[in-house]
């Protein structure tokens, strides 16, 4: 694989991971379970903006993660198995960033309004690190593969 | 629903028929131009003249008539008003390619004219996707967290000035970032890719602010709706934006087909 699309499936990857976790948070955590709110009287104002830069950005991410996507695949260049780590660690990475900091630290929502969300968060943080691991795991594994699978799609 | 004024002054007709007018005139020039340009033996895509047609009418709707009216007393539909005439109308307008056709219809020396108009200055520098976002985002932020929305109800002529700002700020933006029309030194992709995130983001930011700090003289739970409404519909005009932006550079970007030889330039 060209170094230019080694760097290239890494990055259409994490761009896409780190905006369909978003959106899949959007979906699922604010619309359909309704668990996250809107706006919680606690958010900081450095919230307020981390919260907005990232959504802004996730939205952005997720479109463009998938042009890189149809743009790798018209040059023949994909390669899954980096793609995927790229996937998985922009997602697991996105995750435990809204796990830790947005929602620990900036106080921008909690994950469900309950009593014991201590546990809810432990869940939330550790499937966010096995994520995390399981891209980087991926990564390494298309990097010991680099050349001998060069352009697979 | 609830008709809580914020005022109590209803929306004049002058205002309502000034803010109209030039949108009823852009449909008469379009359908103009369309006819010169034909008599030339041109053709046009039909979705680009119904594309211009549909933003008009948003836009009008967002100026004139009962949404209008209802918009002056209330914030959640204030906010609906807002994303006709500054989002969605101006989208489909940009994507109707209006300068391409006037230059087809138009005669060459008028053409050129037109042309060089383009080129001006201050053109550039209006078109530029940052200046035209902080002229777009920074206008609503001082609109919605100062006393100029209260004022916009109070003085008929503010209103006037405010909408018209509305439209053609979110117009200026929306070319600035995936316009077709001629527009001499355009911005590399990257650059647009950039101010557009960020003009994204400040509209998200201040739809959420607006949520829990209402503007003067709007009760909490219109703030609340109107500012989620902000949010989800800004998304998704704004999806669309990202969208069209991100294909013409792939477009731009599209592997040669026959790998000719050039000299390397750095």
């Amino acid at each position: 694989m060209e170094e230019r699309y080694r760097s290239r499936n890494l990055w259409s990857g994490v761009l896409f991971g780190l905006g369909a976790i978003a959106f899949f948070d959007e979906v699922v955590f604010h619309q359909l379970l309704r668990w996250h709110h809107f706006y919680d009287l606690a958010t900081t104002d450095i919230g307020l903006i981390s919260d907005g830069l990232f959504h802004a950005f996730s939205w952005f991410a997720t479109i463009g993660g998938l042009f890189m996507f149809a743009d790798l695949r018209r040059r023949k260049a994909l390669h899954w198995t980096r793609w995927w780590g790229g996937v998985l660690t922009g997602a697991g990475a996105f995750q435990l960033y809204d796990g830790i900091i947005q929602h620990k630290v900036m106080r921008i929502h909690q994950i469900r309004y309950v009593e014991n969300v201590i546990y809810y968060d432990i869940v939330w943080n550790v499937s966010a690190v096995l994520i995390l691991l399981t891209g980087i795991y991926l990564l390494r594994k298309s990097r010991k593969q680099n050349g001998s699978r060069a352009g697979e799609a | 629903m609830d008709h809580m004024h914020v005022h109590g002054s209803a929306l004049p007709l002058w205002p309502q028929l000034l803010l109209a007018l030039p949108f009823v005139l852009l449909i008469a020039g379009y359908g103009l131009c369309l006819y010169f340009s034909a008599r030339k033996g041109r053709t046009w895509p039909v979705w680009r003249t119904l594309f211009w047609f549909a933003g008009c009418v948003f836009a009008l709707a967002a100026v004139a008539g009962p949404l209008a009216v209802e918009a002056h007393h209330d914030f959640y539909v204030h906010m609906i008003t807002h994303l006709l005439l500054g989002m969605l109308g101006p989208l489909l307008m940009v994507l109707a390619a209006p300068v391409t056709l006037l230059l087809r219809a138009l005669p060459v020396t008028a053409a050129r004219k037109v042309s060089g108009i383009l080129k001006w200055r201050i053109v550039h520098l209006l078109t530029d996707p940052f200046v035209a976002s902080i002229l777009n985002m920074g206008a609503l932020w001082v609109l919605y967290t100062t006393p100029l929305y209260s004022g916009m109800h109070e003085s008929n002529a503010l209103h006037v000035l405010i909408h018209a700002h509305v439209f053609i700020a979110g117009y200026v933006f929306t070319a600035s970032m995936i316009s077709k029309d001629p527009m001499p030194h355009r911005p590399s992709y990257l650059y647009r890719s950039v101010a557009l995130v960020l003009a994204l983001a400040s509209h998200g930011i201040l739809s959420k602010y607006l949520y829990a700090n209402p503007p003067a003289g709007v009760p909490a739970h219109q703030a609340e709706a109107g500012g989620m409404l902000m949010f989800y519909g800004g998304d998704l005009v704004d999806a669309v934006i990202v969208f069209l932006l991100l294909r013409q550079w792939y477009h731009a970007a599209r592997p040669k087909p026959h790998k000719t030889p050039q000299p390397v330039t750095g």
